[in-house]
């Protein structure tokens, strides 16, 4: 078991709904990845769909530059619509 | 640097914002919590086997098949744990060698033997109950895996819990021999429930630190006060007495008293002196063993299909 990849297991509960992470597992192949996670993680029916990934595929942010990564966001408050006043005699919009 | 890092983290934890595995964390903090959620992914492990003695000897169906489903639960409980551990920097086979060689406990209730049928229904009932009591503040704890491991746990023990409600309840309904095998195993299961919520808090060197950093969000005592006031109703309606002589309602606490328990038993256990502690690792250690086969087949078939492959891409 020592060189089983780690995968990465998402799970679709039901057709409408994105993928969801919902943790990982060791297997030998991408194969036993699915059948793992098919008993791991849907043993109730939790779901309909099954992505597995290994771990050392994801792509993520340092997260000690999360601030700097975010920043741009943060400041343009004008990107929301309660930033724009409108009158109280318009009801719907 | 070291000291305005652990402050920041502090803020965070103050704040109730979770850690995620990439988060900058103490070591002590890392550390903490490798060694509980793997004593706990351990104990999921390690509590399959007190049932599994059982599985070939139910004595129904129904009883057969919902016993099977709690053990493979258990399996599952297990995995998602050490999944939620290995986010921590630790590998999988490090946490397995760990607990076959001793240096990583588990819960020790799992250290009783399981004598009578009636077992199963008191290990769901009492054992489970118990572990509920312990699990649900985990789902949230501060750190992000562990707790989204726990939100899937907790949802499922509840199965256990009444399945073994059940199993008893219907044994409370039976012949006078099943009512007295339902007696005899709540008294042996009744104390040994109490000590899985670990010492009295004024000899539990590591709630106050637990506590501040949301890892624990009650203390061993008074989880243990909320088990025993929910027990007394759930023994009454089973027509069972708890075996304590000391039980009886404090109106002025507005909780159930309780006698003291038996901890040189408690530490003896944990020290591995237990009536089943030798025989619980042994066997896990022996099915590691006899399952090593399987997983070089596994692997000799997954090397084997991906050099299929990449000959028929070339």
């Amino acid at each position: 078991m020592k060189d089983w990849p780690l995968y990465e297991i998402f799970i679709r509960s039901k057709a409408g709904l994105h993928h969801r992470h919902v943790g990982s597992l060791h297997a030998a192949d991408d194969e036993m990845a699915i059948e793992n996670a098919r008993d791991v993680y849907c043993r109730r029916m939790e779901g309909v769909s099954i992505w597995a990934i290994k771990s050392s595929q994801i792509i993520a942010n340092d997260p000690d530059e999360g601030e700097e990564l975010f920043e741009p966001a943060e400041n343009k408050i004008y990107r929301h619509p309660t930033f724009y006043d409108l009158p109280d005699v318009l009801k719907h919009m | 640097m070291e000291a305005s890092m652990e402050q920041k983290f502090q803020e965070k934890i103050d704040n109730d914002i979770r850690i995620e595995p990439k988060d900058w964390m103490p070591e002590k903090y890392r550390k903490t919590l490798i060694r509980q959620i793997s004593q706990h992914a351990h104990s999921e492990i390690v509590g399959m086997l007190p049932e599994g003695n059982w599985i070939t000897r139910a004595p129904n169906l129904r009883r057969k098949v919902a016993l099977l489903a709690k053990v493979q639960d258990e399996a599952g409980h297990g995995l998602y744990l050490y999944s939620a551990c290995e986010t921590l920097g630790i590998e999988r086979t490090e946490l397995i060698d760990q607990l076959h060689t001793g240096k990583a406990k588990y819960s020790s209730i799992f250290n009783y033997p399981t004598l009578t049928w009636a077992d199963m229904g008191t290990i769901g009932w009492l054992v489970d109950g118990a572990a509920i009591m312990n699990q649900v503040p985990l789902c949230r704890c501060s750190y992000g895996p562990y707790a989204r491991a726990m939100v899937r746990v907790c949802k499922e023990e509840s199965f256990h819990q009444r399945q073994g409600y059940e199993l008893l309840l219907t044994l409370s309904k039976g012949t006078p021999e099943q009512k007295e095998m339902l007696q005899e195993s709540v008294n042996r299961w009744w104390w040994p429930a109490l000590m899985m919520f670990g010492p009295n808090d004024a000899d539990s060197p590591h709630t106050a630190q637990s506590m501040a950093w949301k890892i624990k969000r009650f203390t061993n005592d008074e989880l243990r006060q909320r088990f025993v006031d929910m027990c007394v109703e759930q023994a009454e309606i089973l027509g069972v007495s708890l075996p304590d002589p000391d039980l009886k309602w404090n109106e002025e606490r507005g909780h159930y008293d309780f006698g003291e328990i038996n901890w040189d038993e408690f530490w003896n256990v944990v020290r591995g002196n237990g009536p089943c502690n030798k025989d619980r690792i042994n066997t896990r250690v022996k099915a590691h063993e006899n399952g090593q086969w399987v997983r070089d087949a596994a692997s000799a078939y997954a090397k084997k299909q991906s050099e299929k492959k990449s000959v028929s891409v070339a």
